[in-house]
């Protein structure tokens, strides 16, 4: 074990992350797959465009968000610093307030905790919200190897659910699915659903809201995510549109809450700047409809808070990485994503999809697991100029190319390819050997001026565009030849 | 002034035009042009693709071959973001304090074509004469690592009888993104589509750049499709005149 280095924190590293963080398939496989389906691209582009335009007038109403930002990220990084510090203290105040605070290293240590504790409870159905930690941890299937049923309370969830799918967005997890799918799946997998149901969208919330009520009202656990968890005070946040959560957070006779030990913040007042910037990058509003606050036991309900490391002290461990863990899951960065809008979530093959994921997933597993994930994004950089922690996701992905070709896992001959480009253009004569070279191509294209196929690795370019043909000399023969007074 | 052109290995193999346009406008301007003979590459690929410790050899080359120059010039933002934020940063990581403290020193006094124009020449007007209709693509590198703002759409504006015209979804990446391009080529060709139909859509008959990797994406695309649409680099707009 390896201690972090940096900042003040001194937590012992734990093995990778698993659970549902890793493709089964390497994302340009899975990614060809998506941008075929043309449903799924007009439903992804449809929404993205959407919820950019709206978080753009969001942010803009704010003079100070500049500030806003930098203060989220720093209040971040001293969370990451003095993480020892923060969840001891986390953990003092939980329990001091009745709670009880379980320490999980890994998704298997998490679920068996957390299937142990609705089993004391005699418990067969949770209501859950709040999911994707306890997505990442595959809580459900855990819960159902052990006879116990968890029903998702947030729609979009409900909806994923439902049609036995997986989540393609933080924030809007059905992204990928329009009206008539929704309807389609609540017809087939909802118990007592009207068969006459309509697309409508009222229609489809107050099909849900039923089904759901009944829920709600047996429930005698429910098991949710944070937000945040505020270390001062011990106290939990739940921030959310539907007031589902605020049912399930409040109605059961026990609450277990599974929370990345990286979620917490040591002020009430870290809060003031958080959830400004928070609602504004995620759904575009000024305040989302929800928030709801508890600390500890409250009466007629046992408190348990389950910390999930996960990978999570791994990504600390790494300068160059760990400010990933600054992440606030807004799913702004999906939204402004290109690669994102064209795939959607489910090509990334981790509930961590998009740019934050393509840095966040890698890390919690360790590179080898997922090493085509750094690979999926052009650098574009609008990840980073959205970001309300100013995480800069296209040098952190570099990075973490870097960790995937010093690991050996890229193809041989692409290792040999960048050596032998590395070494001819270290010296001009060898690259003028090589411009000499790549003039015989001028054999190619003459007929259109543009070259329209190559062989293996260049056909991926010439399957769908051209290349110029190349000129008779360079610029620098050009130069010498003439250029030159 | 002497600037050096720093011509990208890009420019210098596949479309030395725009160099000669560069040197063309430049010395319109009254400037003396001088073309370093050992430059090469800045590396880019290799800092990109994850063999950063490969391309040591090639920034110290660049360092080398560009210690003379007073001022440099390139016609690529991402080829200058390279040399700016990529060549001080990789040469720390590889133990190498020298050559970071030089390779910081050329990267602050390396400057994209319009930067050049703009902040260091202070011109806008530049005496380009060019009567077509364009569209610009503004790169996601001039545009976030670089922060070019407007100065390119300045310089355009101020061209004689050139119309500029909206490109839908300007700031939307081209899907180009370098071996991007052959890892994920599916990804990268839904992104181009995207990217021509914006083209199209905005009716002009040339769409211009400030990168040619970009617009080799761009323009690879719209001949793909027959399109008589040009792909023309802002230095050869700029350097065009009656």
């Amino acid at each position: 074990m390896n201690a972090a280095d940096g900042g003040a924190t001194r937590i012992p590293v734990s093995t990778p992350g698993v659970g549902h963080l890793r493709a089964e398939r390497p994302f340009p496989t899975s990614a060809r797959e998506a941008v075929a389906d043309r449903a799924l691209r007009a439903n992804l582009t449809a929404a993205t465009t959407r919820i950019r335009a709206k978080r753009d007038a969001a942010v803009a109403e704010v003079p100070d968000w500049a500030e806003l930002r930098a203060a989220g990220a720093a209040i971040k990084d001293d969370v990451l610093a003095h993480l020892d510090t923060y969840l001891v203290r986390l953990e003092e105040q939980v329990t001091a307030r009745g709670g009880t605070v379980h320490w999980a290293a890994d998704a298997a240590e998490a679920d068996r905790i957390v299937v142990e504790l609705v089993t004391a409870t005699g418990a067969s159905e949770v209501v859950k919200v709040k999911s994707m930690t306890t997505m990442e941890i595959g809580l459900n299937e855990a819960l159902a190897a052990a006879g116990i049923e968890a029903v998702e309370t947030d729609l979009a969830e409900l909806i994923v659910q439902l049609g036995d799918d997986w989540p393609s967005h933080f924030l809007v997890p059905a992204i990928h699915r329009n009206r008539r799918e929704i309807r389609d799946i609540f017809l087939s997998a909802m118990p007592g659903v009207d068969p006459g149901l309509s697309e409508d969208p009222a229609a489809l919330a107050e099909a849900a809201r039923a089904y759901l009520r009944a829920r709600f009202l047996s429930a005698r656990v429910a098991v949710s995510g944070a937000n945040f968890a505020v270390a001062e005070t011990g106290t939990l946040a739940v921030v959310e549109s539907e007031g589902n959560g605020r049912m399930c957070l409040t109605l059961p006779e026990t609450l277990i809450t599974v929370m990345g030990i990286e979620k917490l913040v040591p002020r009430w007042a870290d809060l003031e700047v958080l959830m400004q910037l928070l609602p504004r990058s995620s759904t575009a509003e000024r305040m989302n409809p929800y928030t709801s606050f508890w600390s500890g036991s409250t009466e007629g309900q046992a408190f348990h808070l389950v910390l999930v490391d996960n990978g999570r002290t791994a990504t600390l461990a790494d300068p160059d990485g760990r400010a990933a863990l600054r992440c606030i899951r807004c799913s702004a960065c999906l939204n402004v994503c290109p690669v994102y809008e064209r795939v959607g979530g489910h090509a990334y093959g981790s509930v961590y999809p998009g740019p934050i994921g393509a840095v966040l997933s890698p890390q919690l597993t360790g590179v080898a697991a997922n090493p085509t994930l750094p690979f999926a994004s052009t650098l574009c950089g609008a990840c980073y100029e959205v970001c309300p922690v100013a995480i800069d996701i296209p040098t952190m992905l570099v990075h973490l190319r870097e960790r995937v070709v010093a690991s050996g896992a890229e193809p041989a001959a692409e290792r040999a390819g960048m050596a032998a480009l590395a070494w001819v253009m270290s010296r001009r004569r060898r690259f003028d050997v090589a411009l000499a070279g790549l003039r015989t191509g001028r054999l190619l294209g003459r007929r259109h001026g543009r070259v329209r196929r190559l062989p293996p690795p260049l056909s991926a370019w010439t399957a769908t565009r051209d290349l110029p043909r190349p000129p008779e000399r360079s610029f620098l023969d050009w130069w010498d030849e003439e250029g030159r007074r | 002034m002497r600037i050096s052109l720093m011509a990208t290995c890009l420019v210098d193999a596949m479309f030395p035009d725009v160099g000669r346009a560069t040197v063309g406008l430049l010395r319109r301007l009254g400037h003396r042009v001088e073309v370093p003979a050992e430059q090469t590459c800045c590396g880019q690929m290799h800092l990109n693709t994850g063999y950063g410790p490969r391309a040591l050899g090639v920034v110290r080359h660049h360092v080398t071959a560009f210690a003379g120059a007073e001022v440099v010039v390139a016609p690529s933002a991402s080829c200058v973001a390279s040399v700016r934020h990529g060549h001080a940063a990789l040469a720390r990581a590889a133990g190498e304090p020298g050559l970071a403290a030089e390779a910081e020193a050329l990267g602050a006094r390396t400057h994209e074509l319009s930067e050049l124009l703009v902040d260091v020449l202070g011109v806008t007007e530049v005496g380009a004469w060019y009567p077509h209709r364009v569209t610009w693509h503004p790169t996601c590198h001039s545009l976030r690592l670089l922060q070019v703002g407007d100065r390119p759409r300045r310089l355009l504006e101020a061209v004689e009888d050139l119309e500029l015209v909206e490109l839908p979804g300007a700031e939307q990446c081209c899907g180009f993104g370098g071996t991007f391009a052959l890892k994920n080529p599916a990804v990268s060709s839904a992104m181009l589509d995207d990217k021509v139909r914006h083209v199209l859509d905005s009716g002009a008959a040339v769409c211009s750049a400030g990168d040619s990797s970009c617009l080799m994406q761009i323009g690879g695309g719209l001949t793909r499709r027959s399109s008589p649409v040009r792909t023309v680099h802002l230095a050869e707009i700029l350097a065009s005149s009656r």
